[in-house]
């Protein structure tokens, strides 16, 4: 189990503070799952935070990012990353675009091939 | 504002990266990703689980894993990342966090310590996870017979194995092709097999 809730190092937030406690996020968000502001987001107008502002900047500008790079470039945990965006996306402040996966339980086998040939492509064209 | 149009088509990957401590993953990261390599650190508690949330104080004996990871724009609506395993096998609770729905993984070897990977061939094939095996080759030198060190990982033959150069961009991206077509083969195999 994943927790976010604890001492940070060094980090531009208290997590603890940040998520008022909370550890549990209320989605499942995939590390590369990409993050995007949306249009009430933007407005700036609904924003409860400091953070928040932070991840509305981070994901508004044309360049989306995964949950990983928000925790990264935030310099908090993951759990805490998590927790922050569930948070903004259940208000409607982000867009999660969580990934379609290529597990067993991926849900459908046709749009996961579909994806891998992109990806082959692509490396091929680096 | 510059948003793309139409997101709603967008959507990521991600191949993980593993190997022994030192072995090279954060440098094979480097050498293909178009940021500089960032970390994230996940933070476990122990005695964790089925505790109540206002129970948790910042005191209790915690441990701070670090993965790093590099991302590469595949088109418009597709980003790959890549997840280098933090170097301490025994974390594996974070593991389970990174081959959830990856494509694959890139197990590194070094051939002087080869049975720094053991455990986390283990863990793949356990989690039924497709991965090939890279060695990286520290100082260019190509010592060892790749059939030697197949026979001594115990890994299947279908299981692809190669040289590389973590330093190298041309070889890391040979390297990452060799995955998605080698997991590409496969799912074809299995549709050919149930069909
Ligand atoms: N000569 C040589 N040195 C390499 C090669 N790959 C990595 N190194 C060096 O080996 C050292 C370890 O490489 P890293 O990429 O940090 O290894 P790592 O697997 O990320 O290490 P941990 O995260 O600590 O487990 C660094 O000093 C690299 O510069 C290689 O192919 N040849
Ligand atoms: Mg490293």
């Amino acid at each position: 189990m994943v927790l976010g809730g604890d001492e940070p190092t060094g980090s531009l937030v208290r997590p603890y503070a940040v998520t008022r406690g909370r550890t549990r996020p209320q989605l499942e968000i995939a590390l590369e799952a990409l993050v995007e502001t949306t249009a009430r987001g933007r407005s700036g107008q609904f924003l409860g935070g400091r953070e928040q502002k932070v991840i509305v900047d981070l994901c508004g500008g044309g360049r989306l990012q995964s949950l990983a790079e928000i925790a990264a470039r935030m310099e908090v945990p993951l759990g805490v990353a998590r927790v922050l965006v569930a948070d903004m996306a259940a208000d409607g402040l982000l867009a999660v675009h969580e990934p379609t996966g290529f597990g067993d339980d991926a849900a459908d086998e046709t749009v996961g091939t579909e994806l891998l040939e992109r990806v082959l492509s692509g490396l091929r064209r680096l | 504002m510059n948003q793309p149009a139409d997101t709603s088509r967008v959507t990521s990957a991600k191949i993980v990266i593993a190997g022994g401590f030192g072995v090279g993953k954060t440098t094979l990261v480097g050498s293909v990703s178009e940021i500089t390599p960032l970390t994230t650190e996940a933070i476990m508690t122990s005695a964790s689980e089925g505790v109540d949330d206002n129970n948790l104080v910042p005191d209790k004996a915690t441990t701070t894993v670090a993965m790093d990871f590099g991302r590469i724009t595949i088109d418009q609506d597709l980003i790959l990342y890549l997840f280098g395993t933090p170097g301490q096998t025994r974390f594996w609770f974070m593991w389970d966090e990174l081959v959830r729905g990856a494509i694959g993984a890139i197990v590194l070897v070094d051939t002087r310590r080869l049975a720094d990977c053991f455990s986390v061939i283990d863990f793949f094939e356990h989690r039924k996870l497709p991965y090939l095996v890279a060695v990286n080759c520290f100082d260019g030198e190509r010592l060892h017979d790749l059939q030697d060190i197949r026979d001594a990982l115990q890994v299947s033959p279908d299981v692809p194995l190669l040289y590389t150069d973590a330093r190298n961009r041309e070889s890391t991206k040979q390297t990452l092709i060799k995955l998605v077509e080698y997991v590409l083969s496969m799912r074809r195999t299995r549709t050919v097999g149930v069909g």
